[in-house]
């Protein structure tokens, strides 16, 4: 009996290393979460802006009219782009933090074989459509915006889930199919760009903390009290 | 039936040793301090596991340079991953005995 404990808890430790060198599973739930709300309270203000700008439809035009930017350096200078950054460095300082103490918390490393690997292989789909994006604007594509940051970050998060949790593949076959549908419908990218950004990111930070957080909380519990 | 423990490797007694073939084997290389950083141990403490696993012929140990400081890395042989393998199904075995 003992020696089968001592091999069960063998295999356990063997399949933690591996887990531990090859995936970075320290994403917390409540990064995505955290994520979600940030992107929803972008959206709100955006969408406040291209309602007082005259109505949600047909975002290229809107742009156009009320700011006539006609060149990148217009469009950089936007109250909706401002927006998209401060959005943008706002979810990712809070998903960092929760990821930070999630890592602290179960004693890993966050900089690591596993985190450089997903970084990279998150940060080549975004690099890349960072540039298309950059064009689109260049060119007054204004209305494939939203839809093209769906695709690459869905992309993005497809190739990386690899290298973290497995059901981000999930979170990015999501994102994609919004971003798709949301080619056909442009003008009303502010919305697929909150239920993309937020409402999923939300839905899926719960259920990752629900399914890994939650029971390892309920465990610190019990040892302490132990 | 044949005791099952004689199929378990000896050399995979400790659980340093372990955790270093269970990384291998999932990762094409790792360095010295990765698996410090991974294994949770001193650097002295490990060097001595990493020294036995390579006599052993299970692991090889590539010298390398990253600018001036010395990076060095390690890799699985066709031998220690064939070992590691029995000794994965020699643990099963024994859980399997239960049944």
């Amino acid at each position: 009996m003992d020696a089968q404990n001592q091999s069960l808890q063998d295999l356990q430790h063997i399949k933690k290393m591996m887990e531990r060198s090859s995936r970075f599973i320290s994403l917390s739930g409540l990064s995505g979460i955290s994520a979600g709300i940030c992107a929803l309270i972008g959206a709100w203000f955006a969408n406040n802006i291209i309602e007082r700008s005259g109505g949600m439809l047909g975002e290229g035009r809107i742009y156009k009219r009320d700011y006539s930017m006609d060149t990148l350096q217009e469009f950089m200078e936007s109250k909706l782009f401002n927006i998209a950054v401060i959005t943008l460095v706002g979810a990712l300082i809070f998903a960092f933090l929760f990821t930070y103490l999630r890592s602290k918390r179960n004693n890993i490393a966050i900089w690591g074989t596993a985190s450089r690997r997903l970084l990279t292989a998150v940060a080549i789909p975004m690099i890349a459509g960072g540039f298309y994006l950059l064009r689109e604007i260049q060119v007054g594509n204004y209305g494939l915006i939203a839809p093209g940051c769906l695709i690459f970050y869905g992309l993005a998060l497809v190739n990386g889930s690899k290298y973290t949790l497995n059901e981000v593949r999930y979170l990015g076959y999501g994102q994609i199919i919004l971003g798709i549908v949301n080619c056909w419908m442009m003008g009303y990218g502010v919305y697929f760009w909150a239920t993309g950004f937020g409402l999923l990111h939300i839905i899926y930070g719960i259920l990752m903390w629900y399914k890994y957080e939650r029971i390892t909380a309920g465990e610190q519990r019990s040892t302490i009290n132990a | 039936m044949s005791n099952p423990i004689e199929n378990l490797n000896k050399t995979f007694d400790s659980r340093v040793r372990l955790g270093i073939m269970s990384t291998l084997m999932v990762n094409e290389q790792i360095s010295f301090n990765d698996l410090k950083q991974l294994i949770n141990v001193t650097d002295g403490n490990l060097a001595s596991h990493i020294k036995s696993l390579e006599d052993s012929g299970y692991i090889k140990v590539n010298k390398g340079f990253s600018g001036r400081k010395t990076n060095t890395t390690y890799t699985v042989t066709r031998v220690g991953e064939k070992a590691f393998q029995q000794h994965l199904a020699a643990l099963e075995k024994m859980i399997n005995t239960i049944k």
